[in-house]
């Protein structure tokens, strides 16, 4: 099953990919994961690795991931190692006036389950895209939060100054 | 051949073999030493059936292909949530205890099951101890390669000793008929083999505590004198007959499987408890089983005082 979605934040894209790539920040505005801690020695950048979870009906699935593809500022993808079968894709690409397109990927199920496979991705699949556009509205507040802080610390540093 | 394999496999199981031995004809009448005659030869058969444990037949393969289809179980039908799971150390030999709830159909161990297997994955070896009865049954031997054996204190060793996760109902048949308005009572009919496991083994217990399993059926009684007078505890190792209304049946007795109500089972994983650090080198297994039981209770207390409606949750 495969779940898209997209936003526009304004904010420049260095500073949603600085988010994006923080392991420490993923619990604060992805939607839905319980867990997200690296394994091994490796933080961020092409073959970290991560234990992930994500709470969907009765359980919480998830397992170890790894990271795939990491072309700064603008593609981040991870795969599964474990667990559920799963591919995540950030796709960020420059908007016009300063600002960040920014598209979540999520592809998921498991390979071998026939069936009931199916079913349940069908099944899940409204609350994992619930929970994409969430993640997405999320990062988009942080971000844009984020922005507003530092424009604020920067004007105070002036009039300090002055 | 076969036959000595039988053998120990029943001893392995728990099981002391009776074939072969005859009791004296002189007190009893023709027609008892018949019946008697009948009861053995039955609790011959069901020796057989109970497959001797192998670790080895749990398959991470399997679980995993089936995980979705028992995931649509637990979340649609059971509407599961199962809380704190992150309790469990992540890594190590655990005995998991949990109140046993739902009739034979065992809702509460298939919501836990998908629970953990899809937390830590499939790769944490976890295995659930079962009646030999369950086991035996035909058309059940995918349990198997679920991790589930049958419950004897050797199979238990075996399991922990090998580092694996273990899952234990020690109120076993007593308590999963218990009646449905004892629901959010926990007993485990004073067994406490499965403390002096823990502390032979050194491994800590994760007191495990469910509700809801009781409402899947009107559980009415135990039937505990029906199966002394059918003798059921001597021959199958029942010690209930259970009665029980539930679909498609609607007098149910002896619950060889029913249609359970989607009532909303709730568990909660509480933390972990090393009994030689709370309890000193050499715990009394008494303390030890009157603390876990106010534990339990306490939190079944709270769970039950969440749920507002039967079956609805």
């Amino acid at each position: 099953m495969r779940i898209n979605s997209n936003i526009v934040v304004a904010a420049p894209i260095e500073s949603v990919w600085a988010i994006v790539t923080d392991p420490e920040r993923v619990l604060s505005y992805m939607s839905g994961v319980t867990r997200w801690e690296v394994v091994g020695d490796a933080p961020t950048g092409l073959g970290a690795r991560y234990r992930m979870l994500f709470r969907i009906g009765a359980a919480e699935v998830g397992g170890l991931i790894e990271v795939v593809e990491f072309t700064e500022p603008t593609e981040l993808a991870w795969t599964s190692v474990t667990g559920l079968d799963q591919r995540g894709r950030w796709r960020l690409r420059e908007a016009p006036g300063g600002r960040t397109r920014v598209e979540l990927r999520l592809a998921y199920g498991v390979a071998g389950a026939g069936p009931s496979g199916w079913i349940a991705e069908r099944i899940a699949a409204p609350s994992v895209s619930r929970h994409v556009r969430q993640t997405l509205h999320q990062l988009g507040r942080l971000v844009e939060q984020e922005q507003l802080r530092e424009r604020a610390a920067a004007r105070r540093r002036a009039t300090a100054g002055s | 051949m076969a036959q000595a394999d039988t053998t120990r496999s029943a001893r392995r199981n728990g099981y002391e073999p009776v074939a072969g031995v005859s009791p004296p004809e002189t007190s009893r009448s023709r027609s008892q030493s018949l019946l008697d005659r009948a009861w053995r030869e039955l609790s011959g058969l069901v020796q057989r059936r109970i497959p001797s444990a192998d670790l080895d037949e749990r398959d991470p393969d399997y679980i995993r292909e089936q995980l979705p289809l028992f995931w649509l179980f637990s979340s649609v039908w059971f509407r599961g949530e199962v809380r704190g799971l992150g309790n469990i150390p992540d890594e190590g030999p655990v005995l998991l205890v949990g109140n046993h709830s739902g009739g034979n159909m065992l809702p509460d161990t298939m919501v836990f099951t998908v629970a953990f297997s899809t937390y830590f994955g499939v790769e944490r070896a976890f295995y659930q101890l079962a009646h030999n009865l369950v086991l035996s049954l035909p058309g059940l031997s995918w349990l198997r390669k679920f991790g589930t054996v049958a419950a004897s204190p050797d199979n238990a060793r075996q399991a922990l000793s090998s580092g694996a996760a273990l899952l234990v109902y020690p109120g076993g048949d007593y308590e999963v008929h218990r009646p449905s308005w004892q629901s959010s009572r926990v007993d485990f009919g004073g067994r406490k083999g499965f403390i002096r496991l823990a502390l032979e083994q050194d491994v800590p217990i994760v007191p495990v505590v469910a509700i809801g399993g009781q409402e899947t059926a009107l559980f009415l009684t135990r039937g505990e004198r029906l199966a002394r007078l059918l003798a059921l505890d001597r021959v199958l190792r029942l010690k209930v007959l259970p009665i029980s209304l539930s679909l498609p049946w609607i007098v149910n007795v002896g619950d060889f499987g029913h249609i359970p109500l989607p009532a909303k089972i709730t568990i909660e994983t509480l933390p972990a408890i090393d009994l030689r650090a709370e309890f000193g080198p050499d715990p009394d297994v008494d303390d030890v089983y009157d603390h876990l039981m106010r534990l339990m209770q306490d939190a079944l207390d709270a769970l039950a005082a969440e749920r507002r409606f039967p079956v609805l949750g």
